[in-house]
């Protein structure tokens, strides 16, 4: 029988053990030995692989936004803002969601699947009977490589999605490229585009937390790594969305920024 | 030396462990024989810490090992080798990245110095010239000789082997079982080997105790063993279908009893 109690209990808990994840990944970060090509394994998995498809999405909404705004700012004769509001509702929302919801089925899904066919086959048993705590070895160099990479891939997907933004403004609007350049250097503001990076930073820990952390519970063989690697992705999703929404609101109401 | 005394373990109803006592000496060999699933591949990972026994104690070198936190626990470990029955081979990491783990995690050694060792390790297994061979191209034998080298690549003093002969063929087997031999006798290794290969058993033991319903019902040199009246251990050597162990189980294929 399905009881609301019950949901929220297991969600709660949930998060306890997220937390639980958390305090333990911070405490393994910063007790040597460091091994940074270990970092650098992860990095360059969450980096370069998903450029390219968090660049083409970027690129595409950034095109989206500014052709469906034309439609209305030239009825208003507004047009000339198109490139404000694409420059500022891309970075302060659509590339830092977008390219984590991207990095968290690409990757989150990645380190699952990963994780859960070692814990299977008892290779991170193998890891504690050697003495290595399976957090430092497996979960804190995803977690960093997370944290770095997804601000620096919406980055990325920022100036990209301009560029979409820009290829729609000059050839369907006739809005000169000077005149696009100016329009979103005058309106775009550091504030806006840090929020946006901050929020990327809490989405990777989510990533790697929610895909260590599935991965590493698996139960019982091929068939649980599968449910695991889905459940993953979608409590990523779940978690991203409801932590913007918690940003966006301390964001504008609390700071006012 | 391991002494382990009234020891209890279940997964929820199901008891696993119950009131098991057994004792290795410094420097010998006990093989553990046993029906599949009776839970001998469990007593050996509560040996380790992986599992934590519900009741009773296990000491090693006479420390008691059951209360220990994580730290203190590996510190036992790195005198401990596990070898997994399914090998557990870390499977992102090549032949001599696994053999050297405990080496390149621990200790700070030149690189023509690991590699030796790891040449060595695994001419001591029988294997030679598939260093930067990945484990999934290895064979099912090969996987659990490797996992054998990598386990005498960090030189413990107490050795655990889960069914090091299974699935590898009989002259391979015979030299492993030798291996286990010459590592009693040389570097006075103390050891644990679970098997259903009787003649490996015979030729590796010090002593041979037989795990039934939870417990070591029975326990004798080599030679006693090959002429016991035990009703369950007589079953068990002769490998008959019939007998004390599978009274009311059908286990005479084809034929309901
Ligand atoms: N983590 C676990 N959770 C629940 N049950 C378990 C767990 N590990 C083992 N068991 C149960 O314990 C029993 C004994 O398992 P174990 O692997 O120790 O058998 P075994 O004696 O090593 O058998 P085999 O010779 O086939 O390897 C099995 O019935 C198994 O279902
Ligand atoms: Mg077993």
């Amino acid at each position: 029988m399905f009881s609301v109690g019950k949901a929220l209990y297991h969600f709660v808990s949930y998060i306890g053990e997220l937390a639980i994840l958390f305090s333990q990944t911070l405490y393994w970060a910063v007790v040597p030995p460091m091994k940074g090509e270990r970092i650098l394994t992860q990095a360059k998995r969450v980096g370069p692989e998903s450029f390219f498809i968090a660049a083409l999405i970027a690129f595409f909404i950034g095109m989206i936004m500014a052709l469906q705004m034309a439609n209305q700012m030239v009825k208003l004769s507004a047009e000339i803002y198109i490139p404000s509001v694409v420059a500022i509702s891309l970075t302060r929302e659509l590339a830092p969601v977008l390219t984590s919801l991207i990095v968290a089925g690409r990757i989150g899904a990645g380190i699952t699947a990963e994780i859960g066919t070692m814990t299977v086959t008892e290779q991170v048993d193998a890891l504690k009977v050697f003495a290595v705590n399976p957090v430092k070895y497996l979960v804190v160099p995803r977690f960093l490589a997370l944290t770095v990479m997804l601000p620096l891939l919406t980055i990325f997907a920022d100036l990209i999605g301009m560029l979409g933004g820009f290829v729609i403004c000059i050839y369907k609007l006739g809005i000169s490229p000077a005149l696009y350049m100016t329009m979103i250097l005058e309106s775009l503001t550091v504030k806006d585009v840090m929020t946006g990076l901050i929020k990327t930073i809490c989405f990777g820990a989510i990533i790697a937390l929610v895909g260590c952390q599935q991965g590493l519970n698996v139960k019982a063989g091929a068939e649980g790594v599968g449910k695991a690697t889905t459940m993953s992705v979608v409590l990523s999703f779940i978690f991203i969305i409801i932590a913007d929404c918690l940003f966006t609101t301390m964001f504008y109401f609390i700071f006012q920024i | 030396m391991i002494e382990i005394n009234g020891l209890h373990k279940a997964f929820d109803k199901n008891i696993i462990l119950s009131n098991l006592s057994l004792t290795v000496e410094e420097g010998k060999t006990t093989v553990i024989i046993g029906r599949s699933g009776a839970g001998k591949s469990v007593l050996l990972k509560c040996i380790v810490g992986l599992l934590t026994p519900d009741a009773g104690s296990i000491k090693i070198n006479g420390q008691e090992v059951t209360q220990l936190n994580e730290k203190e626990y590996n510190k036992i470990r790195k005198d401990i080798g596990l070898v997994f029955q399914g090998g557990a081979l870390f499977d992102s990491l090549n032949v001599e990245e696994n053999v050297a783990f405990v080496l390149n995690e621990f200790m700070k050694l030149d690189k023509e110095v690991i590699r030796k060792k790891v040449k060595d390790s695994l001419a001591l297994v029988g294997l030679k010239d598939i260093e930067k061979m990945m484990p999934a191209q290895l064979s099912g034998g090969m996987k659990k000789r490797v996992s054998l080298a990598r386990i005498l690549c960090m030189e413990p003093r107490i050795i655990l082997y889960d069914e090091p002969t299974t699935g590898v063929d009989p002259i391979t087997a015979d030299a492993i079982n030798n291996l286990i031999v010459d590592l009693s006798r040389k570097l006075k290794v103390t050891s644990i080997v679970v098997t259903h290969d009787m003649a490996s058993a015979y030729k590796v033991g010090d002593s041979i105790a037989m795990f039934y319903h939870g417990q070591i019902i029975a326990q004798g040199s080599p030679d006693e063993v090959r002429v016991t009246k035990h009703p369950v251990v007589k079953q068990f050597i002769h490998g008959e279908a019939r007998g004390p162990i599978t009274d009311g189980e059908h286990l005479v294929f084809g034929h309901t009893k």
